[in-house]
């Protein structure tokens, strides 16, 4: 039986270890010092040629040995090296997970270097019936990898040795949140005694720049790149398509207290909802970001006054920006106007996939620290949304709980409820 | 018996055997011939979809055209499997229902495909013209029409079900996980009626190109699923296909007043290594979840892949009283729908009290009545899945 169990008689999840990677750094401290300081990490896209885009910056990951490899093995490493230094923090031997592994990773098709070099390897026909022919000439077991969306979860299982069948999954834009809600209710069932969440993307192409492009979706700002994600300002145009990855050691916190492991916080409640009114819009009344915001909070055991900051989803984007307003203005009334709430993605942009699993990391940063990252660029701010949105500095605060939003393109929606203190 | 006990309470296919959990009992009960087609994809083969009436699952036209074929195929399956469970239309029911979905998705745009091909032949800087042809000629919604998480998507904006939506991606892994997770939240009251299931639209060449990067494909006349070893390729005929099941606790149907299909019982997920040891480990695993001795009907979801087909023949062959039935054979592969359809054709098997006829000439008789049936998805890749389905009662 639990010793340390919460409002539910549930056992009580603690955060042992975690790893970071944005375009600001790699690690931890780095993340944290351009964070606090409010440094951008957007710039101009290299990694491939811009002519005929409209938007050309993003926040791309161009520092790792994959970063110019393709997005199938960028997102293996970002989602490795993040899951090293979430190991190494937790005091675990670098293959010692002995949990699962739920990672939240883009559905990256084979990129299209990967084509056309295998499209170049036989002489006659064209299209697919080409690619087709040279696919059986060929043994291509690395192009095979890449296409299988299993891979990368399943080389991370065996190097950092954890249970069972590992899960990949998608949520979109909330999919970080989701690996997260994943590994908790593992440990609420008491199926294990660790578990291991990553949130990992690495696929800045060209074609998922074009694709969200297409959408209208993105901002056009090239000309200051690291202006360009300006959420909750009037001038708002667009999310900033980028690259990252958080990950979380999960474990009960009788087990994390028993072996004398560093507890830096709590993941205190999960929720989540979906939306049935369109597939890039969200229901006009915000009733699915509110039923989700509640379900973290009951969830989690806590009244709307006892959240001390918002870790905002904060897109940049128009859409957003207006209905995260008004789904926090309705659950959390009029204190809402108070409650510090700012967006990592104003300095990190949008990192899909990995965004939940990202910004739960600050979030737990941010309570530890006691200091607030800013909402940067909050020139122009927008009349219509009423909110402390930690302008431009970051701030010194007592933070003990946080809820980090993640609404999703398809309207897949989670809300994670953090808090500093174990009990 | 328990109150969180998990029963299937609505089974949603389509293969190109047709559509319907009924009729799929017809068929696989007095015995059938696989539908294939063996022209458009030569040399491969594949089992097509049938003719659907889109219209019956998805009423507007509108949300029809939001989908490619795949997205629309799982949005169809899922409409059937919450008719069948009794729960369509029940906006409250579906407002609280969890759902999974096992997704692959990226149906991509062949002539845009083609023309990219094309142009690297002759263009000075491909990566420009990449650019171009994207922007100039990419339809702007079919990356939605095609994104993994959109299957989900469209079936909480066709279906109305909202209690939660999680997408699982990773070829059979993603059916088996999906199915697992499921029916351990509902087993440990973490929820109490869940929408799983997956869709596979392999009439796409670059869905067939994932497999034969790997060599995986069978090639020449088509074969059953068993008998495959000594053929040119690697063994794989896909198929067109969807599963979707309504998984629910005892209490919760009994609440409803739904009978059900059969209990899902003890399921067992891994990522074996494979080589010499598999079919070892495979035996293993049907041992720590199936009945000690006696007769085992079990429904494969073999792929047909040389290496993997021939170690789950192995231990199949070598526990005694077990008879299977290979799906593959009438339905083909079906990747991310595979474990949801075996463990589907399962629970119809024990409904019904009888075994499907066999599939192919080589398959055994089973003469009794099934209480307990296996159904199994060794992955063509690196997944493995076993659950057991007995009576509801």
């Amino acid at each position: 039986m639990a010793r340390h169990v919460d409002h539910l008689g549930r056992p009580v999840v603690a955060v042992t270890g975690i790893g970071i990677v944005t375009s600001l750094g790699v690690g931890k401290a780095d993340n944290w010092a351009a964070l606090t300081a409010g440094r951008s990490g957007i710039h101009t896209i290299t990694r491939f040629p811009v002519d005929h885009l409209n938007t050309r910056i993003g926040g791309t990951v161009d520092f790792l040995p994959s970063s110019n490899r393709g997005g199938a093995a960028l997102t293996h490493e970002l989602a490795e090296t993040a899951a090293r230094e979430a190991m190494a923090e937790a005091g675990l031997p670098a293959d010692g997970l002995g949990g699962p592994l739920f990672l939240a990773a883009p559905p990256v098709e084979l990129g299209w270097r990967e084509r056309l070099g295998l499209y170049g390897t036989v002489g006659e026909g064209s299209g697919y019936d080409r690619l087709l022919a040279a696919a059986r000439a060929a043994n291509r077991r690395d192009l095979f990898d890449a296409s299988q969306f299993a891979t990368i979860a399943h080389r991370l299982a065996a190097d950092l040795g954890a249970s069972g069948l590992p899960v990949t999954l998608s949520t979109a834009c909330a999919s970080g949140a989701t690996a997260i809600q994943l590994g908790v209710e593992a440990i609420r069932r008491g199926e294990c005694e660790r578990a291991m969440a990553i949130g990992a993307d690495g696929s800045a192409t060209e074609e998922a720049l074009i694709r969200f492009s297409l959408l209208s979706a993105l901002s056009t700002a090239n000309d200051e790149p690291e202006k360009a994600s300006k959420p909750f300002s009037k001038d708002r145009d667009g999310f900033v398509l980028a690259e990252g990855s958080g990950a979380l050691v999960l474990e009960p916190l009788d087990r994390a207290l028993a072996r004398g492991a560093a507890v830096i916080g709590v993941l205190r409640g999960c929720g989540e909802r979906a939306d049935d009114f369109h597939r890039t819009r969200s229901k006009p009344d915000g009733s699915p970001a509110i039923a989700t915001l509640r379900a973290a909070l009951a969830d989690a055991g806590l009244r709307e006054d006892e959240i001390d900051y918002v870790n905002a989803h904060g897109t940049s984007t128009p859409e957003n920006d207006k209905m995260e307003h008004l789904s926090l203005s309705t659950v959390f009334g009029a204190r809402m106007r108070t409650i510090p709430i700012s967006s990592n993605k104003s300095m990190i942009g949008h990192t899909l996939s990995a965004a939940g699993a990202v910004e739960a990391a600050i979030s737990l940063m941010t309570m530890r620290e006691g200091v607030i990252p800013p909402t940067i660029n909050y020139d122009h701010p927008d009349p219509a949304i009423e909110l402390d949105v930690v302008p431009n500095r970051s701030r010194k605060a007592e933070v003990r709980t946080v809820i980090s939003n993640s609404f999703g393109f398809g309207g897949q929606n989670a809300c994670l409820v953090l808090a500093r203190d174990p009990l | 018996m328990s109150a969180r006990d998990v029963l299937i309470t609505g089974i949603g296919l389509v293969s190109s055997l047709g559509e319907g959990a009924g009729r799929h009992w017809k068929l696989f009960a007095g015995g059938t011939e696989p539908v294939v087609d063996r022209e458009r994809f030569a040399p491969y083969t594949v089992h097509p979809l049938p003719a659907i009436d889109w219209g019956l699952q998805i009423a507007k036209r509108g949300d029809q055209r939001q989908m490619e074929t795949w997205q629309r195929l799982g949005t169809y399956a899922a409409g059937l499997a919450l008719e069948d469970a009794g729960a369509k239309d029940d906006e409250a029911l579906c407002g609280s229902m969890d759902m999974i979905v096992a997704a692959g998705g990226g149906e991509r745009d062949v002539t845009v495909d083609a023309s990219i091909m094309a142009a690297s032949e002759t263009e000075a800087d491909v990566g420009v013209a990449i650019n171009r042809i994207l922007t100039t000629d990419l339809r702007p919604t079919l990356f939605l029409a095609q994104l993994s998480n959109l299957l989900a998507g469209n079936i909480s904006i066709v279906h109305k079900v909202t209690g939660s939506s999680r997408t699982f991606m990773g070829e059979e892994g993603s059916g088996i996980s999906a199915i697992e997770t499921a029916a351990a939240r509902i087993r440990s009251g973490q929820s109490s009626i869940a929408l799983v299931g997956g869709a596979f639209q392999t009439e796409h060449p670059d869905m067939l190109l994932s497999y034969e990067l790997g060599g995986h494909l069978h090639r020449g006349d088509w074969k059953p699923v068993w008998s495959r070893a000594r053929s040119e390729g690697g063994g794989v005929v896909t198929g067109s296909g969807a599963a979707f099941l309504v998984l629910e606790s005892r209490e919760h149907a009994e609440r409803r007043g739904r009978a059900a299909y059969a209990r899902l019982g003890e399921i067992r997920s891994a990522a074996m290594r494979r080589g010499d040891g598999h079919a070892a480990a495979i035996a293993a695993a049907i041992d720590s979840i199936g009945p000690a001795a006696g007769d085992l009907l079990t429904i494969s979801g073999a792929s047909g892949a040389h290496a993997a087909t021939a170690a789950e023949t192995e231990a199949l062959v070598a526990r005694p009283g077990l008879v299977a039935r290979g799906l593959s054979s009438l339905t083909g592969h079906l990747k991310e729908a595979q474990f949801p359809f075996a463990v589907a054709t399962a629970a119809l098997a024990v409904r019904n009290g009888a075994a499907p006829a066999p599939f192919a000439a080589d398959e055994k008789p089973f003469a009794g009545t099934p209480g307990t049936v296996l159904a199994t998805t060794i992955g063509y890749g690196s997944s493995e899945g076993l659950a057991i389905v007995t009576k509801a009662e």
